[in-house]
């Protein structure tokens, strides 16, 4: 199936454009209409989809990832019949309820129980449906307190969580969802994603869900697709399909890496900056016995004695794992080469990156950061003689991020004697 | 995805002309009606008359066309020669209300795609659901309004003194409001069909139904009309529908079965022509919106 776009300005042209374009074809002129040297971006078609296939069993949860703009929205249009397909088809076995945003359909002067059955109604419900399940809708929103109210003076928390209840009571057996459990305070965001779970295992619900947040695709879903450009880049196993979609993202993939060009961290005093660094590795697959190897250029306003490089470990999904720091060295005026050997010790199989920053003593003797510069160094750890564990894949979302020292374990004596009490 | 009939539904690039899944859209009714009685509640929200508006504005606009057009102009209030005696009062409220309900409904559904852009581009519901259920809330002030209309004429018939009668003429009612919803509708979601590109049209829409209104006989009767532009004057479609509602609440007036008719067939057509052109849109009318 594929989308496509005519880029440029198209459409929402006047009438009297339309007649004069018409009028120029009939006699052989160029198109009065168009901008001055617009003729072959305009004329160039944009696939938001390019022909992508995939197939979703019933009961399935699926997320879709990818960066902004790789086509994640117009798949789920596509499917919700919002937009109709440029070409290709597809199949759908049962009803869809769209949730591209929550509350879509509120009016503000109504109160929070009329509309309930509006927002239900509009994502498809009858309203015998919506009778029978007013109460758990009610309950699920905890707003019981203000639900005859109108939704104008209600908070936006409110708000979000009445229009979430609605929708995680629909029937559908197909639900469509687009980052809408990003909302609602962190208890509100647990209860929908296990209300999401719940209604997929026990009632055999599909659910295809697009989000940008790591941590809830690896809660929710099963399987993922990774767009690309509007490709489909990967389909497969969801710890899989996120270290992809962070390497799709990971834009500092090289073994010259020239920092000065990156963006940095603000707040920095900027007395050494951190201008190239070299990755010494043969390429970026380690095991957990090895180091990453560097060799960093600073330049540095002033010499100093005891200037310190800090690493801070990220796992693909963007949150942090932890922090090292060298130990501290010498610079001269001007610029130094540094060579650095990050461990990658404990680290289990995945992809990893680092923050990079620099930092010494002022005068106070308190630390200050010199410069720093986030995403660089992607990683990835492969343990080819993971502790006897290398027959089973290491499962992330289970086990964390770091593959701990064995535990010792021996039996003491056979038949032990125990002391009798 | 070979085999597309081993699914419920398909979604297609194609477009079938005439596959206007009127069923889907029976299924959506309770959204319809939802729809109606948001609408309704949300328009009187805060207001300390409530529904008592509906009957405030064509009560002003009644007696706005009396002094004006009845006394001043002095234009006939009679559709054919005669000496018939209706009280104008009730002519131009007769003629103001349908014409009322026609014009907002006109206006309210020829900005369908564009007024309700921002839930249809989120979730899928049948398209026409939207229209239908304006023309429906819009009928429920002409309801009221019809009620006036009927009290102020209960009135002028007891008190005598007027040609008003009864006839079986009075049960074509149902089928004039039917008329009036349909070419409403139909006239609506041809221009909102057509606006989600060319956006000329939105402006055109107040001003073409002012137009409208002078070229149909709201306030002033038909027998002003010279006799040889009758026939073209008939071809507005508005015209019979309007002539024949006075004759069947007065009893009396201007029918011609073939003018009547002829209207009819317009209003089915415009009404095809409407679905037609939806059904096209609708499809991908988010991407040129």
């Amino acid at each position: 199936m594929s989308k496509q776009y005519m880029l440029g300005q198209f459409g929402g042209t006047s009438l009297r454009d339309a007649l004069q374009r018409f009028s120029a074809r009939l006699h052989r002129q160029e198109d009065p209409t168009r901008k001055i040297g617009a003729y072959q971006v305009s004329k160039a078609p944009f696939l938001a989809l390019d022909d992508i296939s995939f197939d979703v069993q019933q009961g399935e949860r699926v997320g879709i990832i990818g960066r902004n703009g790789a086509g994640k929205s117009t798949l789920l249009k596509l499917i919700s019949r919002i937009t109709a397909p440029t070409s290709g088809t597809i199949g759908l076995n049962g009803r869809v309820a769209s949730m591209l945003e929550v509350g879509t359909g509120f009016h503000t002067e109504l109160t929070g129980r009329e509309n309930i059955y509006m927002n239900g109604a509009i994502l498809g419900m009858k309203k015998r449906e919506i009778d029978r399940k007013l109460d758990s809708i009610i309950d699920f929103s905890e707003c019981e307190q203000f639900i005859d109210t109108p939704v104008k003076r209600y908070s936006s928390g409110m708000y979000v969580k009445l229009a979430f209840s609605v929708a995680a009571h629909l029937d559908a057996e197909i639900m469509i969802m687009d980052e809408v459990l990003a909302v609602g305070d962190m208890a509100f965001q647990k209860k929908c994603l296990d209300k999401m779970q719940t209604v997929s295992q026990t009632e055999g619900r599909t659910i295809l869900y697009v989000s940008h947040q790591m941590d809830t695709i690896r809660r929710l879903c099963e399987r993922c697709l990774v767009l690309d450009h509007g490709k489909l880049a990967y389909e497969g196993e969801v710890q899989d399909a996120i270290s992809r979609y962070m390497n799709i993202n990971a834009a500092y993939f090289e073994k010259e890496v020239d920092l000065s060009a990156l963006p940095h961290i603000g707040g920095c005093t900027q007395t050494i900056r951190l201008v190239h660094a070299t990755v010494l590795n043969k390429d970026n697959v380690c095991s957990a016995g090895d180091t990453l190897r560097l060799r960093v250029k600073v330049q540095a306003d002033v010499a100093c004695d005891d200037a310190r490089f800090m690493f801070i470990l990220f796992c693909a999904d963007g949150s942090r794992l932890g922090k090292t720091e060298s130990c501290s060295i010498t610079l001269q005026e001007g610029f130094n080469e540094v060579d650095l050997q990050v461990p990658c010790e404990g680290m289990a199989d995945g992809m990893y990156y680092y923050e990079m920053s620099i930092l010494r003593k002022n005068k106070e003797g308190k630390r200050e950061k010199c410069d720093c510069v986030p995403n660089v160094f992607p990683v990835t750890i492969f343990n080819r003689e993971a502790f006897g564990l290398d027959t089973e894949k290491w499962n992330a979302a289970n086990w964390g991020h770091f593959m701990l020292k064995p535990v010792r374990a021996g039996c003491t004596d056979v038949f032990p004697e125990r002391e009798k009490v | 995805m070979k085999d597309n009939n081993a699914f419920q539904m398909t979604i297609t690039s194609e477009r079938k002309l005439l596959d206007f899944n009127l069923r889907e859209l029976i299924r959506y009714r309770d959204l319809i009606y939802l729809f109606v009685k948001r609408d309704f509640t949300s328009l009187y929200k805060q207001t300390i008359l409530g529904p008592l508006w509906a009957i405030i504005q064509p009560l002003l606009t009644t007696v706005v066309f009396t002094i004006i057009f009845g006394n001043l102009a002095g234009l006939t209030t009679a559709d054919v020669s005669g000496t018939f005696v209706i009280p104008g009062f009730l002519f131009y409220m007769s003629g103001s209300i349908c014409w009322t309900y026609f014009a907002n409904t006109l206006n309210e559904t020829s900005g369908t795609f564009i007024r309700n852009r921002k839930t249809m581009g989120k979730v899928y519901y049948p398209r026409l659901a939207a229209p239908i259920a304006t023309a429906c809330s819009n009928l429920i002030a002409f309801a009221v309004q019809l009620i006036m209309f009927f009290g102020f004429w209960l009135y002028f018939l007891l008190q005598g003194g007027t040609a008003i009668r009864i006839t079986p003429m009075l049960l074509l009612l149902p089928l004039l409001i039917l008329q009036m919803m349909l070419l409403s509708i139909g006239t609506g979601i041809i221009i909102s069909s057509v606006t989600t590109k060319y956006r000329d049209l939105m402006h055109l829409v107040g001003f073409g139904i002012q137009l409208w209104q002078y070229a149909s006989p709201i306030a002033y009767g038909l027998e002003l009309v010279p006799k040889q532009y009758q026939g073209l004057y008939m071809l507005n479609p508005v015209t019979p529908v309007i002539t024949t509602f006075r004759y069947a609440v007065f009893g009396f007036g201007y029918f011609q079965t073939g003018y009547y008719l002829l209207s009819w067939g317009m209003t089915l057509l415009i009404f095809f022509i409407g679905l037609v052109l939806f059904h096209r849109i609708e499809r991908t009318f988010m991407d040129t919106i």
